[in-house]
């Protein structure tokens, strides 16, 4: 740990705070990826329609 | 071979589901190093003492709000222009990573401020443009999720873009000429002589290079997911249709 | 289109909102801003610039969502789409109506407002001339805002959040020819500023304007 002086507050407040909101955005996008993945391979097992658009990839 | 393939959906799904691990893993892996770097083995600024390291999350993060609100312009631009739906989603899959590099960039620059100009907030012009693109941020998201159907969506919010484009270069100048303001000029100066000393500038380079693939890591996830969504939202409305047809 | 800037000023007395609900409000802030801040004569005239174009700009806002909404409802903008008379036209028509309406009189009850809030009797000039450069801006600004929100059932909030940062210019610059105005200072650079943001926007964002209509009647 660096020595921050008398401004360790404002200085370690500033990366805790950008890496919680950074944090925050990638489980976020994360979580929804996840869902709307697994709701996808739900609906398409259930429809077994032929992707007939080619709109999706198998990733 | 063009760079156009790529507004193919299925194409974009194909080309980037394997690039997304490996551009994240960069991402993480120039994001801890940048990070740890700035943080413990830079030595404290004569004048700013250690408040100098937030410089390394400051200055990404608000070059990134500006470079997003640009790509942004551009992909809503390939929208109107070529109907490439992957292009309208990538906006879309933009703006929330935009607006956090926006709120970061204004809440560094206040923990900075408070030490050295000893205010949370000045209404200095760069932090006014700021707050101003913050709000052209939440405009355009709102928008994007107050509209159901997702071409109209798609093309409204396109449209607001480019108008929020022109004003909120407009609202800069105008602010420039409201105030005169505290905040130093371009750090990365390529003047000999203006520019920051090595110990920052290379550490300050990294986290740049970082927060971009954070980006780019994020806004594939994020138009993958939206690509995603839409295919979904086209098989339900397709059984739908075929149970009203039985 | 005479005609149908005839109609929509006649629709908007008759709906009795669109004079005079802008003016009470713009009323009632004069009235509550001093309330707020106290009586200090010195004080007042020093905000009086800012408060009276920040009131002018909320006024306006107020009676955007009304630019569209009722022909939306009734069906008369599918008509007015397929009529002669290109959608730009009847995009600017619209905003025109809109001025006529609110800005205007905005512009005219101002130095009477101005008086209660001690502005400057220098700046009494200044403020009629940049409400009347800077309002139709705001009408044409809110137009624009109106069609991009017109198919929403409750655009209402979404209407002032998309349309209050594209305000930001003509306020910083209208103000400013106020406060300049009150100090004696040279209000040219300003006024200029002012005139060209409305004259652009005049000009161009009919054009913004009708491509939202157009998408949200697809």
């Amino acid at each position: 740990m660096p020595d921050l002086g008398p401004y360790w507050l404002e200085v370690l407040a500033s990366y805790i705070v950008s890496l919680v909101i950074l944090a925050g955005l990638v489980a976020l996008i994360w979580r929804r990826s996840a869902r709307v993945h697994r709701d996808l391979s739900k609906l398409e097992a259930r429809s077994r329609a032929a992707p007939r658009t080619g709109e999706h990839g198998n990733g | 071979m063009s760079l156009w393939e790529y507004a193919n959906p299925k194409k974009f799904m194909d080309t980037t589901g394997p690039l997304v691990p490996w551009v994240a893993g960069a991402a993480a892996v120039a994001m801890a190093t940048g990070l740890i770097w700035g943080f413990f083995l830079t030595p404290d600024d004569f004048r700013q003492g250690s408040t100098v390291r937030i410089v390394f999350i400051h200055v990404p993060a608000a070059m990134m709000a500006i470079n997003i609100w640009v790509m942004m312009l551009v992909t809503s631009l390939v929208w109107l222009i070529r109907r490439h739906h992957v292009s309208a989603l990538a906006a879309k899959a933009a703006a929330p990573i935009g607006l956090a590099m926006t709120v970061i960039a204004l809440i560094t620059g206040g923990l900075w401020g408070q030490p050295m100009w000893g205010t949370w907030w000045v209404w200095d012009p760069r932090l006014t443009s700021f707050l101003v693109l913050c709000l052209f941020y939440i405009g355009y998201i709102a928008l994007w999720q107050a509209i159901e159907d997702p071409d109209t969506a798609a093309d409204l919010t396109a449209v607001l873009c480019l108008v929020g484009s022109v004003f909120a270069l407009m609202s800069r100048y105008a602010v420039f000429f409201w105030s005169q303001g505290l905040h130093q000029g371009a750090s990365l100066s390529v003047q000999a002589g203006e520019r920051m000393a090595a110990d920052y500038r290379y550490p300050l380079y990294l986290c740049m290079v970082a927060f971009g693939l954070l980006f780019v890591a994020l806004v594939l996830v994020g138009t993958r997911t939206e690509i995603r969504a839409r295919r979904m939202k086209a098989l339900e409305a397709r059984a739908r249709m075929t149970q009203g047809l039985t | 289109m005479i005609a149908l800037l005839a109609r929509d000023l006649r629709l908007a007395i008759r709906a009795g909102g669109g004079f005079g609900l802008g003016l009470a409000f713009f009323l009632i802030l004069a009235v509550l801003v001093p309330l707020g801040v106290g009586p200090d004569p010195q004080v007042l005239a020093r905000i009086a610039p800012g408060v009276l174009w920040v009131g002018a700009l909320l006024a306006c806002l107020l009676s955007l969502d009304r630019i569209f909404a009722l022909d939306w409802e009734d069906g008369s903008l599918d008509l007015l789409a397929t009529a002669p008379i290109p959608m730009e036209g009847v995009v600017a028509i619209k905003a025109a109506a809109h001025w006529i309406t609110t800005g205007l009189p905005l512009t005219l009850a101002a130095p009477v407002l101005g008086v209660l809030l001690n502005l400057a009797p220098a700046a009494q000039g200044w403020l009629v001339l940049s409400l009347l450069l800077g309002t139709p801006a705001l009408s044409v600004i809110g137009t624009f805002g109106a069609a991009l929100t017109v198919g929403l059932r409750r655009g209402g909030l979404l209407l002032s959040l998309l349309v209050l940062p594209l305000y930001v210019p003509t306020l910083i610059y209208g103000a400013s020819v106020v406060t300049r105005g009150a100090e004696g200072l040279s209000t040219a650079t300003p006024l200029a500023l002012l005139a060209g943001i409305t004259l652009g926007a005049a000009a161009l964002l009919p054009f913004a304007s009708a491509a939202a209509i157009r998408i949200n009647l697809r």
